[in-house]
């Protein structure tokens, strides 16, 4: 008997893959070459007046220091976000692992705010933390903390870290309490048989146990904090004030919105997404040699 | 819902109502960015328009806010779908001149199709900001407003402050706000809405000082700012200076902090006219508003201020037969009577000299004072270089530039000077930027 299907002709299994490829290309590899080679044009809004430039939008980008700007408040935004949500998702998830009364109710109310669109949980957090009309802000005045993320930098940064550190939690608790749950029983069992108490027990099994599930959502947090944060920024900041909490995506969109700028918008879309591309690999490279699978 | 089902849902809605009449009219579109009471008067003014003749049917059809409404002209026109009306707002009118054939001038529309009008009969302070430097009408203005000083009176009286008798200069609304906060008003004396447009457009005509070289920009795209200059200087100076202790706080870029006024919480507030709705249905104290105050040393203050709002440009690319529709219909727009109705109802500003007269005649004003602050402005002397009004190519993002320079001087992290230069330079860089792609 035969083990290996195989098609005589190629016709069927081009067929077979066409709508995947189809999609992919519609919606992947179109709209990205389409970012490439507006990102070398110069165009006016309504696309009047179209002249090639070549790497001039490139060139403008990196003499503009608002560029060097939102690459550093991206890298201070991410790194807090990340390592925020995911060791506090941990905390949680091991917590609410444990046989206490009433673990269900605990886990499906840190469920919820992932549902949250996150321009509604940016809205949820000036509602706490609007210096006029904040709850938590007034507290805070008058504690005699000058809160103001109007016109304080590190207090708009610190509020959209909060917002998006909040909202991200939710997922990253959902499936490192997947993973814990995954872990065998008897793993853990034998390690307390043979003496181990809980830290230990946590450091030597369950976190090595844990790291493809880590790994993974390290991955999808970076994505996250680089695209889906847009809305919070949006609602919190609109990227203030003077540009402290302008991320690159949100640089993309105020500098393309209004039709002002479209190829140096187009420019810097090509740069995150070379970026993500590079960091995504360099984590499969090298991070998951270390992971055990 | 997202921005393509929302689209989706209205494409398919305008089918249907496409499909519904039996006679064959033409239809006009109109894409605005007007929410609640004001899109009631959208609604109504075309559905008035539409009972008033048989040949033309006015669809008016929300888009979303200023800019996205902006924006989604702009990508219907590269897609060829644009509407055959579009409200602008006033930030966006250099965008909408720059592009050859993306629009069609009001003051063509309206010869070719042969109806009457007479851009003399039109408010020159609401007009100028609209037309080009011979005087030729580029776009319909709609709904206008100017900036004011809206100011709490009962925290006036609280502060031994005459609440009959504003402040009229600014270093009077710095005293009067030093008083406010020793009344307890301590977390904001005096602020301002919309920073830019306060600190800097607004300032610049009322104090008959420019912003950039070719009358503002209304003369040309080769427009250099240069408002780095003393009094502007001065102006953030005392700002940065009050900023410290409270007396003057910062409320934003936009108008979302205009809830600082209406809550009680800063007794002084500049910003649009156009908040009277909310402040009328809102504030629970009693209010008025005066002229935006001046420095007094600046000679020939104050000039005249400029308007805000919004106007209806007509997109390049239609048929001859829809622009006669859109004529008509601009025409029904300006007749004195439905200016008048438009507004005392609404409170825009009337658009024509008739309608402002008319109001004025009738004793309207005598009761409802706050609705002519903003016309005595206008047109408290005739509109010179510096006042006639502004049109820099790709303003949205200048004035975020601006507000950012702001905001760093506010904070402590540059000095005024320095700030100020900073606005100018960037401002700069994104003018011949734009320069570039303008193709007239």
């Amino acid at each position: 008997m035969q083990k290996n299907a195989y098609f005589r002709s190629l016709t069927i299994p081009l067929l077979l893959l066409l709508p995947q490829l189809a999609i992919t290309v519609v919606f992947f590899y179109w709209p990205a070459s389409q970012a490439v080679w507006q990102s070398f044009l110069l165009e006016d809004a309504f696309g009047t007046s179209t002249q090639f430039v070549w790497f001039e939008n490139y060139q403008s980008l990196f003499a503009d220091p608002g560029y060097f700007k939102a690459l550093r408040n991206t890298a201070v935004f991410s790194t807090f976000v990340c390592v925020f949500s995911l060791s506090i998702a941990l905390l949680f998830a091991v917590m609410a692992d444990r046989q206490i009364r009433g673990a269900e109710i605990y886990k499906t109310l840190l469920i919820w705010p992932y549902a949250v669109a996150p321009a509604i949980a940016g809205v949820l957090w000036i509602f706490m933390f609007d210096p006029s009309l904040g709850m938590l802000a007034r507290g805070l005045q008058s504690l005699g903390i000058a809160w103001n993320p109007r016109l304080n930098g590190n207090d708009a940064m610190t509020l959209v870290i909060l917002a998006a550190t909040w909202k991200q939690i939710s997922y990253n608790f959902l499936f490192f309490l997947a993973g814990l749950q995954s872990i065998p029983k008897s793993v853990i069992e034998a390690a307390v048989i043979d003496g181990a108490r809980p830290m230990r027990r946590f450091w030597t099994i369950i976190f090595p146990l844990l790291s493809p599930t880590t790994f993974f959502l390290l991955v999808v947090n970076i994505v996250y904090v680089f695209f889906d944060t847009f809305g919070i920024i949006d609602t919190v900041t609109g990227g203030g004030p003077a540009g402290a909490t302008e991320t690159l995506v949100y640089k993309v969109y105020s500098d393309g919105k209004g039709g002002s700028n479209l190829g140096g918008s187009a420019a810097q879309s090509v740069i995150l997404l070379v970026m993500v591309i590079a960091m995504t690999a360099v984590q499969f490279r090298f991070i998951e040699r270390k992971v055990n699978y | 819902m997202t921005s393509r089902s929302r689209l989706m849902i209205s494409a398919a809605l305008l089918t249907l109502a496409g499909a519904a009449p039996a006679v064959a009219q033409t239809e006009i579109q109109w894409w605005h960015a007007l929410t609640g009471a004001n899109n009631d008067v959208v609604v109504k003014l075309a559905e008035e328009f539409n009972a008033s003749q048989k040949e033309y049917k006015v669809v008016p059809a929300y888009k979303g806010s200023y800019p996205d409404t902006l924006n989604a002209g702009v990508a219907a026109f590269r897609a060829g779908t644009a509407p055959h009306i579009l409200q602008v707002f006033e930030v966006g009118t250099g965008t909408m001149m720059s592009a050859k054939g993306a629009v069609k001038p009001v003051h063509e529309l309206m010869k070719e199709a042969g109806e009457p009008f007479d851009p003399k009969a039109y408010l020159p302070a609401i007009t100028g900001y609209y037309s080009t430097a011979k005087g030729d009408m580029l776009s319909m203005p709609f709904n206008s407003s100017s900036m004011v000083m809206w100011y709490n009176k009962d925290a006036f009286k609280k502060a031994g402050l005459n609440p009959d008798a504003p402040p009229k200069t600014w270093p009077e609304v710095f005293e009067a706000g030093r008083k406010l906060k020793a009344a307890g008003y301590d977390k904001c004396g005096f602020t301002n809405a919309w920073a830019t447009w306060a600190n800097i457009e607004q300032f610049g005509a009322w104090h008959n000082i420019p912003i950039a070289t070719k009358a503002n920009g209304l003369d040309g795209f080769d427009t250099v700012l240069n408002f780095n200059s003393p009094l502007f200087l001065k102006h953030w100076t005392n700002l940065v200076e009050l900023q410290k202790d409270k007396t003057y706080d910062y409320s934003g870029r936009t108008n979302n902090g205009e809830g600082r006024f209406t809550s009680g919480e800063c007794p002084i507030m500049l910003t649009s006219s156009g908040f009277f709705g909310n402040v009328k249905a809102n504030a629970k104290f009693d209010w008025a508003n005066a002229a935006m105050p001046y420095y007094p040393e600046a000679a020939g203050a104050p000039q005249n201020s400029i308007i805000g709002g919004a106007s209806l440009w007509v997109m390049g690319g239609k048929k001859a037969d829809e622009y006669k529709g859109v004529a008509k219909f601009f025409t029904f727009l300006s007749d004195v009577d439905r200016q008048v109705k438009l507004h005392t109802e609404s409170g825009y500003l009337p658009i024509t000299k008739a309608a402002y007269a008319k109001v004025k005649d009738s004793g309207f004003y005598k009761d409802k004072p706050y609705l002519e602050t903003p016309l005595l402005e206008l047109n408290n002397k005739e509109p010179t270089e510096n006042s006639r009004g502004l049109r820099f190519g790709g303003l949205v993002q200048i004035r975020d530039i601006w507000s950012e320079e702001l905001e760093a001087a506010l904070n402590g992290q540059k000095t005024p000077k320095a700030a100020l230069d900073a606005a100018v330079e960037r401002g700069n860089q994104a003018l011949r930027q734009f320069e570039r792609t303008a193709s007239r």
